[in-house]
């Protein structure tokens, strides 16, 4: 059942600055900005929050630039912003690639790259993609700029190492070696949610990265390694159904999880080689 | 010009697509309150206490002790109330209704409800409580099991499904000075409400008035649900003395109204050697839920039709609805007969595989002709066209090659045959007595019908047949909107009845017109003559002879045919298959208006892929777990398959202008064909929906054999 | 800081080529601003959570879903509802004609949805436009139909209008 939006609130800054001082003095606040997660909790009545943080108003905060060899996305850069960046075509295909299968065009259009991190579901379309790119993840508050690895941004279901009164203001992105590749394994063909989702890079050291088998997006060290160390295909399998915990739940069951990573791990490889 | 036959303009069409056309929820009335319905959040106990923990300031509160008539609601069995006093038997029971002008008062208003439960029934084969028994028997079983050279079993299973019309439930009320009622809503059966207000609110007929508002969709789920919010919302605008109107959010929607009867059928059939079938065993159960609605009928229809198109001198089916504690399930396009069909279907594939036989052939070898006995022992006339799809769909699919060139790749083609009888059941139709009529008006006539339009093109077809019997322009005739103050009873908008019976009885209304204008225009008839109105009531064709206690005679007027066939490819990755194409070709006498058949075939035909591989209602204890869009997921454009449409005609003497019913047959044949293609590229499918969790294991062993793992 | 509900607030916008003043919570869904403070009912509910787009309209020229959009977020854009079309766009002809409308909650944000892709889209990319927006009628051929014969056939001069309309 819908939240009552009456006994809500809303602050709209307009510049990054008041926006970050809100939530240092005005905490806490829930900060929003496409809204197709958030509003989805606020049509069903699961979302507790009383107050909100407008961020639709600070322009600075969706471009997408490049600062010498590394890309910056801003936090609210759109999926559409993404899928249109020739920035993003070029160094991150795999991340354009996740972009247009997020939801349908009325979602992309809306929804955000940060809003996919701050959301954290562990089946988050865009997060094994940051996972294997190595991206990091800038937070800022009033002290300052901090960058954290995005492979330890997360510390839980739902849970990070920002802090109340950080926001994330861009993602940004090394240089990749090695062939991109991505797939994702939802309930349907558009508008699903992911069962499994992959994005790994074939480099010297593979990278491998996935959700929606674990409380959160993971990587697969393990599986990496061996894939690094020569291992034939069905021993690299071996060790990623070992590797991963997957759940079942309404979606799907922990057993065609398991089976269909390590189905999609001799894909990556087959089709990287 | 004539028009039947051309695909003229819908009437609703520019009211729809100019966004104009007034939904349940584009309605506001002054002084009008929103209402809430609290329910029950276990699936059996009693209920211990009722607590209120909000302030109830300018709320008004309803609970069964403010139903001034009885607390039912009346259908077949009046053994389901309209608010719990007690007893709980499913999650998502209505206990207690709240009304409040402001929507966000209402939105934060916490009910807590305490329970002392009792040990819920959730499987139909376990449970003790049956609803309803039917048998249907022809020839003798055991002479034809006697006579077979092979006896081959199955058990095949269907899950819930829900209707997901776009559009969720919803009804406004408004308290009439007089102390009657009037209520506006989303809903297929405006008698059906109209005799369900009057037994709760204990109200004569004349008290209670029901206007259709458009409906966004219905397929069976605003069939008798709408009874049940109409109530609701008329106990809430009586107490309260003001218009209440109650609109479900998706998730509601999804939690408390009706679903597709979950289905186990188990086949038993004999075979000769040749492929003629000798002896047809079949036992069909279905879950009916925690009350009787439309179970019953829903049964009778999924056995009439259980043993397929086919000819059979030997066949027993037995049919039982069992009791459980979910959700009512209900009518939903099909009735009963998209469970049967699939298994039948599916256990022919079986058969075919087991005496290596294609399953064209198989299927041209025993299906029903004209002057055969179906399983009730109805004597088929000429309007039977089971060859002739099967013949077209086998041609126009390239079925041959497909079915040789892919033998052994991870694609794969299959086919069902069936049919669908038009019209209620057996003597449903005397006994519903449809009434219609037709009036003159100022600018030309009026039709008079309770068949709703709910997308999908009553009022057009209507007009056209009306227009082209009296001979008047199309544009000259108009569709009252069903009112039951102002309409007769011409039943309810289901069991593709609309066209077939209520065409007809229109199209006779207009005869008589015709006849009686003698040769005047009706508009110029009204300024001479003022109003005439013409009133027709339900003929049964001649020679129809139906024994309700038995299940022996004519089951239907008549059939429709069709038969679908289906192209699959299986991701080795995933395990999906998904249907690239669908050959569908169907006969349904003469279509009316082109373009409305043809999108009755192919909407029903994308409901029945959902159906097949996507729609799965995960339960637990009793209620829908994933009762969300996002979770219960129906077929977007890129999961539905292209579609090749094709429409025989072999026309029905007595429907209008030879037309039989089109609404629901497209439901039948998605599903086995789907399964079909599925055992065609190697997997042994017994359930839908065919998801892929349930498609991992087999799929593996397939791809293990290096003799059919190679991709095309 | 103590929590204070936000107070109504007006927002400035174009709302079918005309610039309104409304006023509303911030956080009230678009959808329920249009339908309830604009009197625009053409936009439809089907699901509050973004998966069936039948609450689509056009926001600065690109389809979003209404019931995911804080009243906040339309303040200087540019809304396009179907009301917006004025009931004589090719592809509203089109619909009608082609049976791409059947019981109508859909196609409201069916049109939209379409509108964005142009004239003419190939097949594949009219299917992944449309992949945001559930019809549960017509099987969506009936909707390829339309848009097929919108664009092929009808008076140009209306469909220029329209499109302006929609830029």
């Amino acid at each position: 059942m819908r939240t009552a939006i009456t006994p809500l609130q809303l602050l709209e800054p307009k510049t990054l600055v008041t926006a970050l001082k809100m939530l240092r003095n005005d905490g806490p606040l829930t900060p929003l900005a496409g809204c197709t997660d958030l509003y989805v909790g606020l049509n069903f009545g699961t979302l507790p929050a009383k107050r909100y943080l407008d961020l639709s108003r600070l322009g600075p905060l969706r471009r997408i630039r490049m600062e010498a060899e590394t890309l910056v996305i801003g936090a609210t850069a759109t999926y559409t912003d993404i899928i249109g960046s020739r920035h993003v075509r070029r160094r991150i295909p795999m991340l354009v690639s996740a972009a247009r299968e997020v939801g349908g065009p009325q979602i992309q259009n809306r929804g955000t790259l940060g809003g996919n991190i701050a959301n954290g579901s562990p089946a988050g379309d865009t997060l094994p993609v940051l996972a294997a790119a190595e991206a990091v993840v800038a937070l800022e508050s009033v002290d300052g700029l901090r960058k954290v690895p995005f492979t330890g941004f997360y510390t839980g279901y739902r849970t990070s190492v920002m802090r109340p009164d950080e926001l994330i203001v861009a993602i940004e992105i090394p240089v990749i070696d090695g062939a991109q590749w991505f797939r994702k394994v939802g309930t349907r063909a558009a508008q699903a949610i992911s069962k499994v989702v992959m994005a790994a890079v074939r480099a010297s050291r593979p990278r491998v990265a996935l959700g929606s088998v674990a409380a959160t997006v993971v990587r697969l060290p393990r599986t990496e390694a061996a894939l690094a160390g020569g291992a034939g295909m069905a021993e690299a399998q071996r060790v990623l159904m070992d590797e991963i915990h997957p759940i079942d739940d309404v979606r799907s069951t922990a057993e065609y999880r398991k089976q269909v990573s390590a189905n999609l791990l001799a894909r990556f490889w087959a089709e990287t080689g | 010009m004539s028009v039947v036959g051309h695909s003229v303009p819908r009437k609703d069409g520019a009211a729809k697509v100019g966004g104009t056309a007034k939904y349940v929820d584009d309605i506001t009335m002054p002084g009008m309150l929103y209402g809430r319905t609290i329910r029950a959040t276990i699936p059996s106990g009693r209920i211990t206490s009722i607590r209120f923990d909000f302030d109830t300031t300018g709320f008004t509160i309803v609970d069964h002790r403010d139903i001034p008539g009885r607390n039912v609601v009346a259908l077949i069995a009046d053994d389901q109330p309209c608010l719990v006093e007690r007893e709980v038997r499913h999650v998502a029971e209505a206990v207690v209704l709240l009304a409040h002008q402001d929507r966000e008062k209402l939105l934060q208003a916490n009910v807590v409800i305490e329970y002392q439960k009792t040990e819920p029934v959730f499987d139909p084969e376990f449970s003790p409580q049956v609803l309803k028994h039917l048998l249907i028997e022809k020839g003798k079983l055991s002479r034809g099991f006697a006579a077979a050279d092979l006896v081959l079993e199955g058990v095949y299973r269907t899950g819930h499904q829900e209707h997901v019309y776009i559009e969720p439930n919803g009804f406004i009320a408004v308290p009439e000075p007089g102390g009657g009622i009037t209520v506006h809503g989303s809903l297929q059966c405006p008698f059906y409400v109209h005799k369900a207000l009057t037994h709760l609110l204990g109200l004569p007929d004349d008290q209670v008035r029901v206007i259709q508002t458009e409906p966004g969709g219905g397929f069976g789920g605003k069939e008798e649900y709408p009874s049940l919010i109409a109530g609701h919302a008329a106990l809430l605008a009586l107490k309260a003395h003001r218009p209440v109107k109650i609109v479900y959010d998706r998730a509601e929607d999804m939690w408390a109204t009706t679903k597709r009867h979950p289905s186990i059928v188990r086949h038993r059939t004999g075979v000769k050697q040749n492929g003629k079938l000798v002896a047809m065993e079949v036992e069909v159960i279905l879950d009916g839920g925690a009350y009787v609605t439309l179970s019953p009928v829903v049964l009778s229809r999924g056995c009439i039709h259980a043993a397929g198109p086919y000819r059979c001198n030997h066949i027993r089916i037995d049919g039982r609805a069992m009791f459980t504690n979910t959700n009512p399930n209900g009518a939903f396009r099909g009735f009963g007969a998209p469970q049967t069909e699939f298994a039948v279907e599916a256990h022919l594939d079986r058969i075919a595989e087991v005496l290596g036989m294609d399953p064209v052939r198989l299927r041209a070898l025993n299906a029903l002709k004209p002057g055969d006995t179906t399983a009730t022992g109805q004597t088929l006339g000429s309007d039977c066209s089971a060859l002739m799809v099967l013949k077209e769909a086998a041609k126009r699919s390239g079925w041959s090659r497909k079915r040789k060139a892919w033998k052994g790749t991870n694609r794969g083609i299959g086919l069902a045959l069936f049919y669908h009888g038009s019209g209620f059941t057996g003597a449903g139709e005397v006994r519903l007595a449809s009434k219609c009529s037709l009036a003159t008006t100022a600018d030309g006539v009026r039709i008079l019908v309770a068949s709703t339009e709910i997308g999908q093109g009553t009022r057009t077809m209507h007009a056209q047949i009306v227009a082209d019997t009296l001979g008047v322009p199309y544009d000259l005739v108009e569709v009252a909107v069903p009112d039951t103050a102002g309409v007769p009873d011409s039943g309810p908008t289901v069991a593709s009845r609309t066209c077939m019976v209520v065409g007809r009885i229109l199209e006779r209304c207009a005869q008589e017109m015709k006849a009686q204008l003698a040769g005047l225009d009706p508009a110029e008839h009204y300024r001479r003559h003022g109003p005439m109105i013409i009133t027709k009531q339900y003929e049964p064709p001649p020679g129809i002879v139906w024994d309700e206690e038995h299940y022996v005679g004519d089951a239907y007027a008549t059939y429709s045919w069709g038969c679908d066939v289906a192209e699959v490819a299986l991701d080795p990755d995933t395990y999906e298959v998904k249907t690239t194409k669908m050959t569908l070709v169907h006969e349904f006498g003469r279509p009316i208006h082109p373009v409305l058949s043809r999108g009755q075939i192919e909407g029903g035909t994308a409901q029945g892929v959902g159906f097949a591989t996507l729609e799965q209602v995960v339960m637990r204890e009793g209620a829908m777990l994933n009762a969300q869009l996002t979770n219960y997921t129906i077929p977007t454009t890129l999961d539905t398959p292209r579609m090749d449409t094709i429409m025989l005609e072999n026309h029905y003497p007595y429907g209008p202008f030879g037309a039989k019913g089109v609404g629901e047959i497209p439901m039948d044949g998605p599903a086995p064909a789907i399964v079909n293609a599925m055992r065609h590229l190697g997997l042994d499918v017994r359930e839908v929906p065919a998801m892929p969790e349930r498609l991992m294991a087999a799929s593996r062993s397939l791809m293990a054999n290096p003799a059919t793992s190679r991709l095309p | 800081m103590s929590h204070q509900p936000s107070a109504m607030s007006l927002v400035r916008f174009t709302l079918n080529g005309a610039v309104v003043d409304i006023t509303a919570h911030p956080l009230k869904r678009l959808l329920d601003v249009l339908r309830e403070e604009c009197g625009l009912t053409g936009t439809k509910e089907g699901c509050g959570e973004g998966e069936c787009g039948a609450c689509t309209v056009l926001v600065n020229g690109e389809p979003v879903c209404a019931c995911l959009v804080p009243f906040a977020h339309a303040r200087d854009a540019e809304v396009l509802t179907i009301e917006g079309l004025h009931g004589d766009h090719p592809l509203q002809r089109a619909f009608v004609l082609e049976g791409g409308a059947q019981c109508g909650i859909c196609t409201p944000g069916m049109i939209l949805a379409a509108l964005v892709l142009g004239e003419n889209p190939p097949i594949e990319k009219l299917r992944a436009g449309l992949a945001g927006n559930l019809c549960r009628c017509t099987g969506y051929e009936a909707i390829y139909r339309s848009v097929a014969t919108a664009w092929n056939d009808g008076d140009v001069a209306a469909k220029r209008r329209g499109a302006g309309a929609g830029a």
